[in-house]
């Protein structure tokens, strides 16, 4: 990441000390994680490797939920005080929690392969997990509109909170649709057991949300910046605007 | 509210009575996915272990909401794209009406609109997918309380994209994930009605058919105040 250097205008980048300092910790505990998850810790009993699988999957899968989570806190927050700070946090963890679903429904299926044998299997969470990862693509696409900054962030904050109540519904509407049909299909879960399996899962969950907090932490610094161009802009276009009207103004005075 | 409500759904069921775009496009749109989800979902495939029933005649509940919900995205669309133009919107807000009320009624005459065309749909269904019925009291439940549904989260929703070109590729995209509860309730409540299954549980969905109703009412009137300011 670029120096950030205050300027005139701000700082040029998004890096800081801090900031630096959460991505170096974020590299070491995914580099512990890499060798506890597929060297250190034993195969599962029943599943075997597959089982490494899931220090990768159930971390990002409660990334995503907690951004998620965030953008609900970050578009009540927007509602109630009105500041950019809120929506720019919203939207920042929509976005990062978008990814970090993306990946948990790609590693889902990469396990779901050697597991159920197929990849994809009309789970309830799986099946849930699908129909809100399209529905904060939606939020996503709601808050890139052309409208009005502060009525796109007004209609973006309504529809941050309401779906998580929609994730809700959803969720208990498929596990009752899929509880109809058969018991509990993820009693295939692994047993996380042992130490070092044990130690394996806590690394993932540290590693992905210092990775997260690293992304959220520039993506919502680009954000801030993004919206710092855009009031100097406006600022800008009305100063020149002033200067155009004095100067139409002079030159009608002198005819 | 309940007043600037119905004054809301009657301007909109006006608008729709002479724009005609209910019975010449909408109408039309759903009848022909029926008639394409019959040759997607071949009729002559049997179900396995009975061979008096079909697999499309199966399917029958599920293809008849698909329908009705791709019909309703016509409506859905419409419902804000008629205040597009001429700067409707503003002059709904200037006019001093409730939000909640103006939420309400673009329900009631969305709400109005699909019970038409799932008559029509429905009647429909009974003849191409060969089926008839064996619960009328919990179709009418289910037909009831799944409009309820479709029409005030639909609305919530497609507010969301109101005065917007690309309101027609979002609104779908919106509002399809958010309908998927209603969609599945409604589908194995509608079987129970249909073949009286002993495994789906019409009564119980049908009571989440409700309480997704009751849910978005009350998101919808205490949220579109919130929505419609300065849209």
């Amino acid at each position: 990441m670029i120096e950030a250097t205050q300027t005139q205008t701000g700082p040029v980048g998004t890096g800081s000390s801090g900031s630096r300092r959460l991505g170096g910790l974020a590299i070491v505990a995914l580099a512990i994680l890499l060798v506890f998850g597929l060297v250190i810790s034993p195969p599962d009993v029943v599943q075997g490797e597959s089982v490494r699988l899931f220090y990768l999957h159930v971390p990002v899968i409660l990334v995503a939920y907690t951004g998620f989570f965030f953008t609900m806190v970050g578009s009540i927050m927007y509602l109630k005080t009105n500041s950019v700070f809120w929506d720019l946090l919203a939207g920042a963890a929509g976005e990062i929690a978008v990814l970090f679903c993306a990946f948990g429904l790609f590693t889902g299926a990469m396990w779901g392969k050697p597991t159920w044998g197929v990849y994809w299997q009309w789970d309830a969470r799986l099946t849930s997990t699908t129909v809100m990862f399209v529905m904060y693509i939606g939020y996503l696409a709601v808050r890139h509109l052309e409208l009005p900054p502060e009525v796109r962030r007004r209609r973006a904050a309504v529809l941050g909170i309401v779906s998580i109540l929609n994730v809700i519904v959803v969720h208990y509407s498929v596990t009752w649709w899929r509880g109809m049909h058969q018991g509990r299909t993820l009693g295939l879960d692994p047993q996380i057991e042992g130490a070092s399996m044990m130690f394996s899962f806590f690394m993932g969950s540290v590693a992905f949300f210092l990775t997260a907090g690293w992304l959220l932490l520039h993506r919502f610094r680009v954000s801030w910046l993004v919206h710092q161009v855009d009031q100097e802009g406006l600022a800008l276009a009305i100063t020149e605007r002033r200067a155009e009207g004095e100067g139409e103004g002079l030159a009608g005075s002198v005819s | 509210m309940i007043r600037d409500a119905w004054l809301m759904a009657s301007k909109d069921l006006r608008i729709e009575m002479s724009s005609r775009v209910l019975t010449g496009q909408v109408l039309p749109f759903g009848s022909l996915m029926l008639i394409l989800f019959g040759v997607a979902v071949s009729p002559d495939l049997a179900v396995v272990g009975d061979a008096r029933r079909s697999v499309l005649q199966e399917v029958a509940p599920g293809l008849f909401w698909l329908a009705v919900l791709l019909s309703a995205l016509m409506a859905l669309t419409r419902a804000f794209g008629v205040e597009a133009s001429d700067g409707s919107l503003d002059a709904i807000r200037m006019a001093g009406l409730d939000p909640a009320g103006v939420f309400l009624g673009k329900a009631l005459a969305v709400a109005i609109q699909l019970l038409a065309i799932e008559m029509v749909l429905g009647l429909g269904a009974l003849v191409v997918f060969d089926v008839s019925i064996a619960q009328r009291l919990l179709l009418v439940a289910v037909v009831l309380f799944a409009t309820a549904g479709i029409s005030l989260a639909g609305v919530l929703y497609s507010a969301m994209v109101a005065g917007l070109r690309s309101r027609d590729t979002l609104v779908p995209l919106l509002v399809l994930p958010v309908l998927a509860p209603v969609l599945l309730a409604a589908t194995i409540a509608t079987r129970d009605a249909l073949f009286v299954s002993a495994e789906a549980n019409g009564t119980m969905w049908t009571t989440m058919l409700v309480v997704f109703s009751l849910l978005y009412l009350a998101v919808g009137i205490l949220a579109f105040g919130s929505l419609l300011e300065e849209s």
